[in-house]
């Protein structure tokens, strides 16, 4: 069985408050997890200033900015690509099934500086 | 030649080149912000330098590699306190001359209005991007001629930035599978700069001659860069309305409707341009929307009077319209046209249809289409009704001014 894990906050104050954990504080925990054979794949996400969502609807693709934000539909999956920028990005994202029916927010990894 | 003339001259490739320029340096660099610093640096050094040494062969060239050097000591600056710049330093300094030949200088131009007006950036940031970065108008021109804060428009162009930075928005141009869409998201671009300049929502003034004209200008870059049958299209369309803009308003301000514009005061020049632009556009085949709004546009700009207009092929251009993109805008245009070839009955018959369906109640142009019927009807009291409709969901003061007198003429 695998598990997604998301986490959510409010994103002005993830990194202001008191107990705002550094970054290397989450690599630890992450190569912990690692450790104990229980990772597949972590990563932080860059601010939903950062999204674009993509939606396939007849054949057509619409690309609009910001994140997926429709309180009726559930987040039901998610892919983990390798892209060289935001277009092949795109690219991906349209081609996933799904996409014809909901939408897919593409959001970029970002990278840790410990 | 060195001497007095050497500022001047700075001054008129800066004009002339700078947006070429900056457009390479942020292919060269990755980085708009420091694009633009290195820009406005290498123009510096070049009022001292040309003083002194001569204005160079081909300054753009010049200017593009003092711009580069300038970005290296920028970053080595930064350097120590960001591990991935020697990276782009190496490979900045291993850059050729070849890099920026004339023919990549056009394409950086084309990469830069397709980062511009990228559809993952927020919609309302795209066109004070593209003015900022394509037109090198300032921020604060921006601001006036859409009525905002400057401080607003700063930060709509700060996120777009960052979003381009932080997303990875790729600085090209779309791939032959992605072009259709992207590049519908630059004619919106350019089609929304030319319509904020023709008809300002709130306010006063009618037309901002200064946004028609960035507009235009683009209109004819991206022609010269790419020309597809919409680019066509939209050029002739923003040239035929432009054509009118003297007759549009009287001397007072007040707004003129189109059959009673006095037609000697339209622009011949732009009209003939226009009309060959659809023509050849509708030569290519793949013509859409723009091409037939813009030959529906030449049709009116062909007619010497009101009376000679052709209303069956006008007719016939809004049918094809509408079948390409269904809207009830068109619908209410297609009606008025309906009106002209089979008279008011007709045209009041399909503008009560689609107000029936709950669309276009709060469009003021679809109740003063709907008094005007009334009027040619002679039903005074409808008419009336539907002129107050109309005045009570429009801000604009010409438009207001315009159903006053409409109203008043009733009696």
């Amino acid at each position: 069985m695998k598990y997604l894990c998301l986490v959510y906050s409010n994103e002005q104050a993830l990194h202001s408050l008191p107990d705002s954990p550094k970054d290397a504080e989450c690599m630890a925990y992450a190569e912990s997890i690692q450790g104990s054979g229980r990772m597949v794949a972590a990563e932080a996400l860059e601010s939903v200033q950062t999204a674009t969502t993509v939606r396939m609807r007849n054949g057509k693709m619409s690309i609009t900015d910001g994140p997926f934000a429709e309180t009726k539909e559930q987040l039901a999956g998610f892919y983990l690509i390798d892209a060289k920028d935001l277009n092949e990005a795109i690219q991906v994202a349209g081609d996933i099934p799904a996409a014809r029916v909901g939408c897919v927010e593409v959001r970029p990894v970002r990278q840790l500086n410990p | 030649m060195p001497g007095e003339s050497v500022p001047a001259r700075v001054e008129q490739v800066y004009r002339e080149e700078s947006r070429r320029i900056l457009a390479t340096l942020i292919r060269l660099l990755g980085d708009f912000d420091l694009a633009e610093e290195a820009l406005h640096e290498a123009f510096f050094v070049a009022v001292e330098r040309w003083q002194r040494d001569g204005v160079p062969d081909n300054p753009r060239a010049w200017l593009v590699s003092t711009g580069r050097f300038k970005a290296i000591d920028a970053l080595r600056r930064r350097a120590r306190f960001v591990a991935a710049q020697p990276l782009l330093i190496a490979q900045l300094e291993a850059l050729e001359q070849a890099d920026w030949s004339a023919e990549d200088v056009e394409d950086d131009r084309l990469r830069l209005i397709f980062t511009c007006c990228h559809p993952a950036l927020a919609a309302d940031a795209q066109v004070p991007l593209t003015l900022r970065e394509v037109c090198d108008l300032t921020t604060e021109e921006i601001a006036r001629a859409f009525l905002s804060a400057p401080a607003t428009i700063a930060q709509r162009i700060v996120r777009a930035k960052a979003k381009i930075r932080d997303a990875k928005i790729p600085y090209q141009v779309p791939t032959l599978k992605e072009l259709p869409e992207r590049l519908d998201s630059v004619l919106r671009v350019i089609y929304l700069v030319f319509n904020e300049g023709y008809s300002a929502s709130i306010g006063a003034e009618v037309t901002r001659e200064d946004l028609t004209r960035e507009a235009i200008r683009l209109g004819r870059l991206l022609l010269e860069l790419l020309p597809e049958p919409e680019v066509l299209g939209l050029l002739a369309l923003m040239l035929l309305h432009e054509s009118r803009r003297l007759a549009r308003t009287s001397a007072s301000g007040e707004l003129i409707v189109l059959d009673e514009q006095d037609r000697s005061l339209w622009d011949a020049g732009m009209i003939a341009e226009g009309c060959a632009l659809v023509e050849r556009a509708l030569t290519l085949q793949r013509f859409g929307p723009y091409c037939l709004q813009a030959a529906i546009a030449a049709v009116h700009a062909e007619a010497s009077a009101p009376q000679a207009t052709d209303w069956p092929q006008i007719v016939g251009l809004y049918d094809l319209l509408l079948r390409m993109v269904p809207s009830p805008v068109i619908e209410l245009n297609r009606a008025a046209a309906i009106s002209q070839r089979d008279g008011p009955l007709a045209g009041l018959t399909l503008v009560e249809a689609i107000l029936d369906r709950g669309e276009l109640l709060d469009y003021h142009l679809a109740h003063s289409a709907r008094a005007q019927f009334y009027r040619q009807l002679g039903r005074v009291e409808e008419a009336r009704a539907a002129y107050g409709r109309a005045l009570e969901l429009t801000q604009q003061v010409p438009e207001r001014r315009f159903l006053e007198a409409r109203i008043k003429a009733l009696g």
